[in-house]
């Protein structure tokens, strides 16, 4: 009677490349699961598991592209510990084991945009900028002028790149970025650190602008049940009966407005 | 072949069910498993009112296992019962809820608000580590265990499980003192209190700084724990701690416990239960063992 439409799924490697130190960008097939890349939409994550018994845990890892016509999914993770330094060391060939796609992606909005994407957050937004209309302005905040992706990214949109050190770029924030460029939009889709989200949110809601941010938090199960990924939300909200969402169920995608940061 | 238990009164068609925190109420996970292969579905806590649990991070990882500090999150008991029993009830499967309070008057609230409601069993959490009132302070003084055990069973309308904390001294004492209560049975073991430090940002993993510690590391400790209270009481016992595998709960049953609950493993692999299900039906095949009642408590 269950509506068993999820499982752990195998998915073997078909390319990984490193794009810059500690950057793995990696294509997954999906034997078992046929339907993970024709159902997956930008701003969705994966849980991906490790074969070293002592993680347990996934790894949620969001979705940098998606092919359908191929059935892949691409994701470019950074080696933060023991387990994505497993998955970077992985070949093509290589299987690894696959949860998803997990989570509520991007809700495309009519109108002109602005993505934003801060260091490991700028992967999602790949996804996003292939599959949007009408007037696109991608921004993208990196520390130094290791600029990974940034090619890419060039046939969607109005490039402009911020770097702490200002070496590429507006050297300062996103937000120094957007505003010394004049970018004007009706919705801004953003991911990356928190700061950088708070910055988002609060420039959106100056301007007026509607603004969608991808949220990041330790997760055990990935799929909303054991609830140790919350963020705080304006509202009490209807699942939880408090003012705590969950990130990997209930986002990672919110409305900037709706929660706190 | 028999697997079905009987478990403080209530029949289980088998003897396997979730540990309490790690399965929601179901909902996420019938996504993956069907819920009425299970013996019974055991329910995250439920307060009296709505809990907002503690701050992020609530997780972390540790070797082989992990902590979590959640806080005991729920949405308060009005919620749970309008939404989460109909969920459960369309499966064929049992429910147990678990309680969980600040003070004895809390517990008998939600033990009294349960008492019309399709459950089977109520696990009283007397042993959460991450809150500061109700929690584990209940569950290590044997004689507090014994009068909040007696207060709940005067208000409750479905068998009692007392749920034992790990982080006692003598653990059979706090169960015999359980029974003395007048429990129906006792659940062991909850998490054991741990902490990890972030060495690159010099501070503690989780925001509460110490956390729960489960998975398959802490599973020595939770069988040698669920023999030692074999042996001290008579009520069943429901054996939880790292089980991972068939042979993981097959050593719990051995060391004497009627039902087992897994937790952790459904992070790691969503469709644990029912493999474990499985695992434990191939070990009678193999073993010519028909009736499970035959393996539990047969290491003595």
């Amino acid at each position: 009677m269950a509506d068993r439409e999820k499982k752990k799924g195998t998915a073997i490697i078909t390319n990984q490349v490193m794009l810059s130190e500690g950057i793995y960008s990696m294509w997954l097939e999906f034997p078992e699961t046929g339907d993970v890349a024709a159902s997956a939409v930008p701003g969705q994550f994966i849980s991906m598991y490790s074969q070293d018994g002592s993680m347990l845990l996934p790894r949620p890892i969001s979705i940098c592209e998606i092919d359908r016509e191929e059935r892949l999914l691409r994701v470019v993770y950074r080696v933060a510990g023991k387990g994505t330094e497993e998955f970077s060391k992985k070949k093509a060939g290589d299987i690894i084991e696959v949860v998803g796609p997990l989570g509520n992606g991007f809700s495309k909005r009519e109108g002109k945009s602005i993505l934003i994407g801060g260091g490991i957050g700028i992967p999602p937004m790949l996804a996003l900028a292939k599959s949007l209309k009408g007037e696109v302005s991608i921004v993208l905040g990196y520390r130094d002028n290791n600029l990974f992706l940034k090619e890419e990214f060039e046939p969607y949109g109005n490039l402009y790149i911020a770097t702490d050190d200002g070496s590429a770029g507006t050297k300062g924030t996103v937000i120094d970025a957007v505003i010394e460029n004049h970018l004007a939009a009706d919705v801004i889709y953003a991911c990356g650190p928190l700061p950088m989200l708070r910055g988002v949110k609060a420039y959106a809601a100056e301007n007026k602008i509607a603004a969608q941010v991808s949220m990041e938090e330790r997760m055990a199960c990935g799929i909303g049940a054991c609830l140790g990924c919350v963020c705080r939300s304006k509202e009490i909200d209807g699942h939880s009966n408090v003012k705590n969402k969950r990130v990997c169920k209930d986002g990672p995608v919110f409305d900037a407005q709706e929660i706190e940061l | 072949m028999d697997l079905s238990v009987n478990f403080a009164g209530v029949t289980m068609k088998n003897p396997v069910t979730t540990a309490s925190g790690t399965f929601g109420s179901g909902a996420e996970y019938s996504e993956f498993v069907d819920l009425s292969k299970l013996g019974a579905v055991t329910t995250k806590g439920v307060s009296s009112v709505p809990w907002e649990g503690n701050p992020t991070p609530r997780i972390c990882e540790t070797y082989g296992g992990m902590l979590n500090a959640i806080g005991l999150q729920n949405p308060g008991a009005d919620v749970f019962v309008k939404r989460d029993i109909p969920f459960l009830k369309k499966y064929d499967t049992r429910i147990i809820v678990n309680i969980c309070g600040r003070t004895t008057e809390e517990y008998v609230e939600v033990v009294k608000r349960l008492a019309a409601e399709p459950v089977d069993l109520l696990e009283i959490n007397i042993s959460c580590p991450n809150v500061k009132a109700g929690g584990i302070a209940f569950g290590q003084d044997p004689k507090f265990v014994e009068k909040i055990t007696d207060e709940i069973k005067q208000s409750a309308k479905q068998p009692v499980i007392m749920k034992l904390s790990p982080n006692v001294t003598d653990i059979g004492e706090v169960a015999k003192a359980a029974e003395a209560g007048g429990a129906d049975a006792v659940s062991l073991i909850n998490t054991l209190t741990g902490m990890k430090i972030d060495i690159h940002k010099r501070t503690f993993a989780l925001a509460n700084k110490t956390g729960g510690m489960s998975g398959p590391s802490v599973k020595p400790v939770a069988v040698r724990m669920v023999y030692q209270v074999a042996n001290a009481v008579k009520i069943p016992i429901l054996g939880m701690g790292g089980i991972c595998t068939a042979e993981d709960a097959l050593e719990f049953i051995m060391a004497g416990a009627t039902m087992v609950a897994v937790g952790t493993a459904n992070f790691h692999n969503p469709t644990a239960t029912t493999d474990i299900i499985q695992g434990i039906t191939d070990f009678m095949e193999q073993n010519k063992v028909t009736d499970i009642r035959e393996l539990i408590g047969c290491v003595k």
